[in-house]
Formats: structure tokens, C-alpha cells, sequence
């Protein structure tokens, strides 16, 4: 009935110089079925001290339940991820959970994606908003043919960095021997998958055992041959996607909507001292940065879908009353225009000289999420940006093999394929390469009839166009 | 068609140009662009407004959402009539400040009309699914604000940041949409609504820095004041018209707050000397138990509380 405290953790939590600079870090996990994943899960939550008593009594109650004994100190990590009643009494996990927790240095996202059911779709979804993924690996059962698939995915994904979490690893007696040959064999799969060689993405191996806790938080005695970062630490140092994109990337904001109240000022705003008179004819984009960044005085093009781009100023970056002089992904602004455009959803503005044509033909990576399978000549609706068109899907050109990475023929896709198609649009977008630009080459693919999300669309160069150096694999 | 209108010349090169956002400012900008995007699809959305601190800080990012215009959408309200005087007070208070339409639904009028029967524990929680369903389907609302947030519980955890809902207004876990980059995905058909949690991804902790950082004012009774109270359940209940001791239960004055303001009937008080934002943002920091399980007695009735609720159109 009173708040139980531990104030070392508050200060930790608190303490002022790192909080004011922590920041926002998205990661997601994959794996097969009992590689431990759950359990890791558990153990990275319990051991940053994420979870609370209360949801360590009910864990430990139903751990002496079900009779689990484990060296865990008979509490089943596992239990703390598990969400919905099906799944506890399948002890099995069926879609992605979202879990919180925070260090002094970061506070986490992490997306805890199921390994065994629907697989690739948990993987694209969980991977398509993290800066990393941990893909485990049973240390006694090594690379598999899942893992392959896995990181096929998130290679395709562009995930900037993948963590192999080496588990189980007190199974093998601590053996150095054994988790350099699966090292070995992961740095051989990402070498023939391009992971890890194009400067942005990396790839790395850590040895852990997530029932014991060994390199998940703290480093372990254990493993003495392994001179790296525990789990943990690797997540707390590793830049985020947009640090090691944004200065690559050019400005590019789909606005969302028109801010133009016409004399509908909010009350508060007006109470607070907002000139009426300035504000009576105030009009500006509203719209979340997706990359690079703009600045007061920049020149931008408004690319409206059929309508040559129109090359404009910005003359303010606002932010609910402050005026900003500069402003970066993922912020969101509302932005002044110099020329009194006709500017509405689904425009998109963007650095001037940095965009090419929009195109009406889309050619694309599909990671089929739906149960309806694609045929060809299917009437869908692809959503980019803040805009949503009819669309014609043309052809099918085949789909991957995972394992081997190589296409193969086929005329539909199937639930968790990914494969190549080639879609007509009833209004041109301005698309972009996924291989460069994470946000503005995804679209989404829906069934018309019913609204459901059929696939998450990765946007490819036209077949016989230059692939830019720099990206090339 | 392939050729640049002019090559990516002007690519900023120094990585130190860009600051990265702090977490706050993420999370900030995230729900922002949540509730733009449901504003720009939809044809009349709503915000559950029950004057806690979740939909208080949701009705401020809708304030820095569309500033300087009006917060474009009215707030609704699932009233059970046990609900904390002060609260309601500030409900109104604030919907005044903003120029808003409040719009009601009352639990009281569905009991009086026998269409709702009052529950053996005196508990209103789990009778607020059906007027929140009538509210929205008599004034045709099709995407409904929330303020949940995935760490308050595990069935929250899987809860999508658009959810769909069926014309019953229920859940259906194992069949979520997909939730990619931020593209979201809020088509549905006659009948169905959405209801959208800008807010998933923040924890208790963030709530309260946020409300520190950005000096939102919440009801009195989330600081530290002395109030009449009796334990039951584990739990320091406040004495009330609507909640009144048994004779076994004696009655006390002490130093209490709520981590979460529901009903009067199954919310608990904490003892708690935590007078300012400051103090409270320290003590949630130090907490060792969940806003859930320190304060909430609908959600102990079993594991699956909040799932079973959620199934059946519960926020």
C-alpha cells in the first residue's frame, strides 16, 4: 500500500547529464523455435531491473505452478513476455509485443517478434521501425536454415544493425571452439548476403547464455576468450538508423495535412497572447521529417502528383509557438511556404534538385503479409508517404528463395514470400530506391474490399537503370 | 524516366549537423504525427477525455498538433458516476480553456434505464464498454483517441497503435494488421472504428517527465494530500459517498496520492509525500510496483482481466 522505493534505481533513471541527452533506441529480436528467445527477453528486462515486483510475483507464482525449476532461481523468464491467455496456456507466442525499458545511457523500444508462427511477417513488421535486431541462435544447434531466412530479411530491410546473440552458450561448456565456427559461419552467410559491407549496416556476434544471464548485461567471467561487449552494451552504444542516415540523406516531408485556421485560433493559444491580426491569414504543412533536414531559407520543390515539381522557399519551421531554424528527422514541424502554392495531403516537399520524377510504374520487393495470396492483374492499393492510389499489379517476376537468395520463377506470392512485381499506379508518386532511402522507397500494399494490409513494399529501381555506386552490392 | 533531375549534390556531409532528438522529443513527435495522420483520414474522430494525466497529455499534443488552430475533434467522456469530484471539475475547466465539445456517455442513465445492472463488487469499470460503444456509433465516430499505453499491461503490450474494432466494437488479438515504418493503416468499413493509441510507446515515466518538462496541470489528487481512507484489498481506498467502509474496516487520515484516477469504487490511493511533479516524477523513477498492480482492483480479478475487457470494446 506504499510505494515501494529504490532509489538507486530513481538516481540512475534521473540523474540529469545523461537524461537530457538519452535518447530513443528501436530494436527488435528474431529466432526459431526454443532458441530461448522469451527467455533472453526476460532476462535483458529482469536484469535492467525493467520489471517491477508485482509482475515478478505473478511470474514467480505461475512459475511454482507449472513446477518450473530452473537455474533462474525457479522463476520462468520466459512468463514475463508472454501477453494473451492462448498464449500461456500454448506457452507459445503469437504476435509481436512491445516491450519498454531504460538505462541510464538509453531507454529502449524493443519488438519482440515470434519465431515459429508467420515468421517473416512478425520479422518485417518488428524490423521495419528498428535500428537493430538480435536474431539468436541455439549454440549447439548453429547457423539453420531460419537463421539464413532471417537475416535475408532483414538484409533486405536495410536493418542497420544486426546482433547475433550466440545462446545457450553454457550447453557447450563455454566453448570457444564452438562459437568461433558459428561465427564464422554467420560472417560467411553475411558475406553472401551483402550484410554488414555497405558502410551503414554491420553485423555482429556475441556468445550469451540468456538462463543465466552471462554477456547479456554484464560481461561474463565465463567466457573469457571473448573480449566484446555484453548484449546490453552493444545496444546502449550502437548509433541509431537516423544518426548514420540523416546526413545522408536529402530533405524529404510528405505533409499531412494544411494548418490554416482562418480565424479559428485555438482559445488557449489566444489567451496566452497570440496576436489575432498576424495569425488571421496563417497557413503551413503540416508533416513528420523523414529524412535529411531543413532549414529556414532552403529551397524546396512541392511535388504534386501529375504536376511538374514547383520550386519554392521556406520562410518558417514552426512547433506549436516556437520557430524553429532548423529542423531534422524524425521531428515534426509545421512548415511556411514563400509562394502560395496550392499544397494539400499527400504532396510532398523536398529539397530542391534532389528528387526524381514521380513514376507510375512501380517496380518492388513484396514481403507478402496476408493469407489472400497476389495473382497477377489484382486491383490493390499501395500507401506511400501520406497518399494512397489504385494500383494495377501488372506481373509477378518470381520470389526468393531465402536460403539461397536466389529468385525463383512464380506468378503469385504466397503468406511470408518475398518476391518481385511489377505494379501500374493511377497517379504517379515520387518514388525512391528502399536501397537508399528506408522511408520514402516503403509503401504499403491493401485489399480494397476489406482495408487489411496485404504487404509491405519495397521500391526497386526500373529494370536497366544505373545502380548508384555507392549502394552497390 | 530514371534520370535525376539533377544528381544528390546537395547531401549534408557533416554528421554533426544533425542532433539527435531526445527521447521525449521522439516519442513527442511520434504521437504527434499519429494523431495528424487520423485527423487527415478520417471523417469524425473523438478523444476519450476522463481528466487522468494519459488523456490529459494526449489532449496537449493535440494542442501542439494543430497550433494555432483549435484541436479539430470534440472529447468524449465515459462517465460512471463514481467518478472523483475533482476530476470531473477539472474535466470541464479544461474543455472550457480549449473551446472544445464535450460529448457524455453516462453509465448512471444505462442503469437507470435497466439497461445496465450494477455489479456485486460495486465495481463501474467493466461497465463502461457499453455506454463508450452507444457514444460512438449515436454520434457516428469512426476513429477514437486513446491514451493506452503498452506498458500498463500484457495484453496492451500487442495492442496495435491503429486497432480495429468490429461493429460490437471487440478486438480481435490474433488478427491484427501489420504495423509498418510509420505508415498506418486505418481503412475499415461501415461499422467498424478505429481506435488509435498515439501514446503506446511511452512508459508511466515518460508520461510524468513529459508532464514536468512541458508544466501540464493534472487534477489535485494525483500529489500528495490527506484524505480519509480504509484499506481493502490491499489498497487505500478513499471514503466516499460511493465507497464506504464495512464496519471492520476502520477509517483513517493519511498522506496519500493516485498513480491513476478511474473510478472511485476500484481506485486505490498510494501513501505518498509526493507534493510536486517533481517529486512524483522521482517517486514513479524509484517505484518498484506497476500503476496497475499498486492501484487498480479490476485488474486483479485475474490474469487475463484486461485482455477479457479489451475483447469486448473496453478503451
Amino acid at each position: 500500500m506504499t510505494t515501494d522505493i529504490d532509489t538507486a534505481r530513481a538516481a540512475a533513471l534521473l540523474d540529469e547529464a545523461p537524461l537530457a541527452s538519452a535518447s530513443l533506441f528501436r530494436f527488435a529480436t528474431a529466432g526459431s523455435v526454443d532458441d530461448g528467445k522469451s527467455t533472453l527477453v526476460g532476462r535483458l528486462l529482469h536484469d535492467s531491473k525493467a520489471i517491477l515486483a508485482d509482475q515478478l510475483d505473478a511470474v514467480a507464482r505461475t512459475s511454482a505452478d507449472r513446477g518450473f525449476g530452473g537455474a533462474a532461481g525457479g522463476i520462468d523468464l520466459a512468463l514475463l513476455t508472454d501477453g494473451l491467455r492462448a498464449e500461456r496456456e500454448q506457452g507459445i507466442t503469437i504476435d509481436v509485443a512491445y516491450r519498454y525499458f531504460a538505462t541510464d545511457r538509453r531507454s529502449f523500444i524493443l519488438a519482440d517478434c515470434p519465431g515459429h508462427v508467420q515468421y517473416t511477417k512478425n520479422t518485417v513488421t518488428g524490423a521495419s521501425t528498428a535500428d537493430a535486431v538480435v536474431v539468436l541462435i541455439d549454440a549447439r544447434k548453429g547457423v539453420l536454415e531460419q537463421t539464413r531466412r532471417h537475416l535475408s530479411v532483414l538484409q533486405l530491410l536495410r536493418v542497420a544493425h544486426v546482433i547475433v546473440a550466440v545462446n545457450k552458450i553454457d550447453l557447450v561448456d563455454f566453448s570457444e571452439t564452438v562459437f568461433r565456427e558459428i561465427e564464422a559461419d554467420v560472417q560467411q552467410v553475411g558475406r553472401e548476403l551483402g550484410l554488414g559491407s555497405d558502410g551503414i549496416t554491420d553485423l555482429l556476434v556475441v556468445p550469451v547464455s540468456a538462463l543465466d544471464g552471462d554477456n547479456v548485461v554484464e560481461r561474463s567471467e565465463r567466457t573469457p576468450w571473448y573480449t566484446g561487449p555484453a548484449l546490453l552494451e552493444v545496444l546502449e552504444t550502437l548509433p541509431a538508423a537516423d544518426e548514420l542516415e540523416s546526413h545522408l540523406e536529402s530533405f524529404r516531408f510528405p505533409v499531412q495535412l494544411v494548418i490554416r485556421p482562418q480565424g479559428a485560433l485555438a482559445p488557449d493559444a489566444v489567451a496566452g497572447g497570440l496576436d489575432v491580426e498576424e495569425y488571421r491569414d496563417y497557413r503551413a504543412y503540416a508533416g513528420q521529417i523523414t529524412e535529411g533536414s531543413v532549414k529556414v531559407g532552403d529551397k524546396v520543390s512541392v511535388l504534386t502528383p501529375g504536376q511538374d515539381p514547383r520550386t519554392t522557399t521556406v520562410t518558417g519551421i514552426d512547433f506549436a509557438g516556437s520557430s524553429l531554424e532548423e529542423a531534422s528527422a524524425p521531428q515534426s514541424v509545421a512548415i511556411r511556404l514563400a509562394d502560395e502554392f496550392d499544397v494539400a495531403r499527400g504532396d510532398t516537399i523536398a529539397a530542391a534538385g534532389t528528387v526524381r520524377e514521380s513514376s507510375a510504374d512501380l517496380y518492388a520487393q513484396l514481403c507478402w503479409l496476408s493469407p489472400k495470396p497476389l495473382r497477377e492483374g489484382a486491383k490493390v492499393l499501395v500507401k506511400h508517404g501520406t497518399r494512397t492510389v489504385q494500383a494495377l499489379v501488372r506481373s509477378v517476376n518470381g520470389k526468393l528463395d531465402l536460403a539461397t537468395f536466389k529468385l525463383e520463377g512464380a506468378s503469385s506470392l504466397e503468406l511470408n514470400d518475398i518476391g518481385h512485381a511489377q505494379l501500374r499506379l493511377a497517379a504517379p508518386l515520387p518514388l525512391e530506391n528502399y536501397l537508399h532511402h528506408r522511408r520514402t522507397g516503403a509503401f504499403l500494399v491493401i485489399d480494397p474490399l476489406d482495408g487489411n494490409t496485404l504487404a509491405a513494399g519495397l521500391v526497386k529501381d526500373h529494370p536497366g537503370d544505373h545502380e548508384d555506386e555507392r549502394y552497390s552490392i | 524516366m530514371s534520370t535525376f533531375l539533377t544528381e544528390e549534390t546537395t547531401l549534408v556531409t557533416d554528421a554533426a549537423a544533425t542532433t539527435r532528438l531526445s527521447s521525449l522529443d521522439t516519442l513527442e513527435s511520434e504521437a504527434i504525427h499519429i494523431i495528424r495522420e487520423v485527423v487527415a483520414e478520417f471523417e469524425k474522430p473523438a478523444l476519450l477525455f476522463s481528466g487522468g494525466k494519459d488523456s490529459v497529455v494526449m489532449l496537449h499534443l493535440a494542442t501542439k498538433a494543430f497550433w494555432p488552430g483549435k484541436v479539430p475533434f470534440p472529447v468524449l467522456h465515459v462517465d460512471t458516476g463514481h467518478n472523483f469530484p475533482e476530476v470531473i471539475d477539472f474535466r470541464d475547466r479544461t474543455v472550457e480553456r480549449l473551446g472544445l465539445k464535450l460529448v457524455v456517455g453516462s453509465v448512471q442513465e444505462f442503469i437507470d434505464r435497466g439497461e445496465l445492472a450494477e455489479r456485486a463488487d460495486g465495481t463501474r469499470n467493466p461497465l463502461q464498454t457499453v455506454p463508450l460503444l452507444d457514444a460512438i456509433q449515436s454520434n457516428k465516430f469512426d476513429a477514437v483517441f486513446g491514451g493506452g499505453r503498452r506498458d500498463e499491461d500484457k495484453a496492451r503490450a500487442k495492442e496495435r497503435i491503429l486497432s480495429l474494432r468490429d461493429e460490437f466494437g471487440q478486438w480481435d488479438p490474433r488478427n491484427q494488421r501489420p504495423e509498418l515504418w510509420n505508415l498506418y493503416n486505418g481503412r475499415h468499413t461501415v461499422g467498424q472504428h478505429v481506435r488509435a493509441f498515439p501514446i503506446s510507446n511511452w512508459t508511466e515515466l515518460d508520461v510524468w517527465r513529459y508532464i514536468e518538462r512541458e508544466n501540464i496541470e493534472l487534477p489535485g489528487l494525483y500529489y500528495a494530500h490527506e484524505r480519509e481512507v480504509f484499506a481493502r484489498d490491499g489498497m487505500w481506498r478513499a471514503v466516499g459517498e460511493v465507497s464506504q467502509p464495512l464496519p471492520h474496516e476502520d477509517v483513517i487520515t493519511k498522506t496519500v496520492r493516485y498513480r491513476t484516477v478511474g473510478d472511485m469504487s476500484c481506485t486505490g490511493a498510494v501513501e505518498s509525500a509526493a507534493a510536486t511533479v517533481r517529486d512524483v516524477v522521482i517517486e514513479v523513477a524509484a517505484s518498484t510496483i506497476t500503476e496497475r498492480g499498486a492501484t487498480r482492483a479490476d485488474d486483479r480479478i485475474s490474469e487475463a482481466a484486461m485482455e477479457d475487457r479489451k475483447k469486448d470494446g473496453y478503451f
